[in-house]
C-alpha cells in the first residue's frame, strides 16, 4: 500500500512538472520581445504537451508532437529569423501600450470566464466501449473510418509544400 | 480529488488548454512581427489539440477519434506554417522588415 502511495504521488508531481512546462513555455512565446525566445519558449511548451498526452494515454500522439512541432516547425520557425530579423523593438508608442494593456485586460476577463465555465459545468461519464486506443487502433481509424479526410490532407501537404517553394522563389534573381 | 491525482480528472487539461488558447490569442494581439504572430497561432491550435484529446480519453466512447483528429491537426499546421514562413522570407525580402505595420499599400 505504501509504495502504491508513492507511485500516486511521483506521477502526480510528474504531471504538475509537465504542466508547469506547458504553462511556461506558452508565456515565455507570448511575452518574449526577441523571437528566438518564443521559438524557444514554444518548443518548450511543446515539449510539456507531450507530456500531457502520456498522461492521456496517446503516447503515439506524444512522439508526434516531438517529431512534428519541436523538431520541424520549431526549427522551421528558426530558420526563417535566421533569413529574416529577429527582433521585435520597433514601433512600440505609448498608443501601443495602452492597447496591449486593455488586449491583456480582455484576455484575462476572456481567461477567467472559460475557466468558470470549465469549473461549473458538469461533465457527464459516457458509456465507453474502449479505455485505450493501441497503435493499431488509430492506424485502422485513419485508413478506414476517416481515410477520405487522410488523403485530402496529404493533398493539401504537397500543395502547401510546392505553394511555399513557389512563393520563396518568386522575385529571387537568376544566379 | 486531491493535488496528486490531478491527471485522471478531466478538468486540469481543459483548464491548460484554456491557458495556452488565452496566451495564443493575445500574443496575436501584442505581437508584431508576422513570426510572432504565427507562433501565437500555433499555441491556440496546441489549445485546441489538448481539449480534443481530453475529451476523447474522458467523455467520447471511442478514445480514438481524438487522437486521429489531432493528428490532422497537426498536418494542417504544418501546412499552415510552412505557408506563412515562405510569405514572411517573401516579404523580408521586398520590404526589408517583418513588421505586420510596414504591409500597409493599399492604406487610402
Amino acid at each position: 500500500m505504501i509504495s502504491s502511495d508513492i507511485i500516486t504521488v511521483l506521477s502526480g508531481l510528474v504531471f504538475l512538472i509537465f504542466s508547469a512546462i506547458t504553462l511556461l513555455g506558452a508565456l515565455v512565446a507570448t511575452f518574449s520581445k526577441k523571437l528566438i525566445r518564443s521559438a524557444s519558449g514554444l518548443a518548450l511548451s511543446f515539449v510539456g504537451m507531450a507530456g500531457l498526452y502520456y498522461y492521456l494515454h496517446s503516447p503515439f500522439l506524444a512522439l508526434m508532437q516531438i517529431v512534428i512541432y519541436v523538431g520541424a516547425i520549431c526549427i522551421m520557425i528558426m530558420f526563417t529569423m535566421m533569413l529574416a530579423e529577429s527582433s521585435e523593438n520597433k514601433g512600440i508608442t505609448t498608443m501601443s501600450a495602452v492597447l496591449s494593456v486593455l488586449a491583456l485586460i480582455g484576455c484575462s476577463l476572456m481567461a477567467g470566464g472559460l475557466i468558470f465555465l470549465v469549473g461549473t459545468s458538469s461533465w457527464p461519464v459516457t458509456q465507453r466501449y474502449a479505455s485505450f486506443a493501441s497503435v493499431k487502433d488509430i492506424g485502422r481509424d485513419l485508413l478506414y473510418r476517416h481515410g477520405l479526410v487522410f488523403e485530402l490532407i496529404s493533398g493539401v501537404l504537397l500543395v502547401a509544400i510546392l505553394g511555399a517553394i513557389l512563393i520563396a522563389r518568386s522575385g529571387r534573381r537568376k544566379a | 480529488m486531491t493535488i496528486w491525482n490531478l491527471s485522471s480528472f478531466l478538468q486540469p487539461y481543459l483548464i491548460i488548454a484554456v491557458m495556452l488558447f488565452v496566451f495564443g490569442f493575445f500574443g496575436i494581439l501584442y505581437h508584431r512581427t508576422i513570426i510572432g504572430m504565427l507562433i501565437s497561432g500555433e499555441l491556440i491550435l496546441a489549445g485546441a489539440s489538448l481539449n480534443l484529446v481530453a475529451f476523447s480519453r474522458f467523455q467520447s466512447p471511442n478514445p480514438v477519434t481524438g487522437q486521429v483528429f489531432t493528428l490532422f491537426i497537426m498536418g494542417l499546421a504544418a501546412a499552415e506554417a510552412s505557408i506563412v514562413l515562405a510569405l514572411v522570407v517573401t516579404m523580408y525580402r521586398n520590404y526589408q522588415s517583418v513588421h505586420a505595420s510596414t504591409l500597409n499599400e493599399l492604406k487610402g
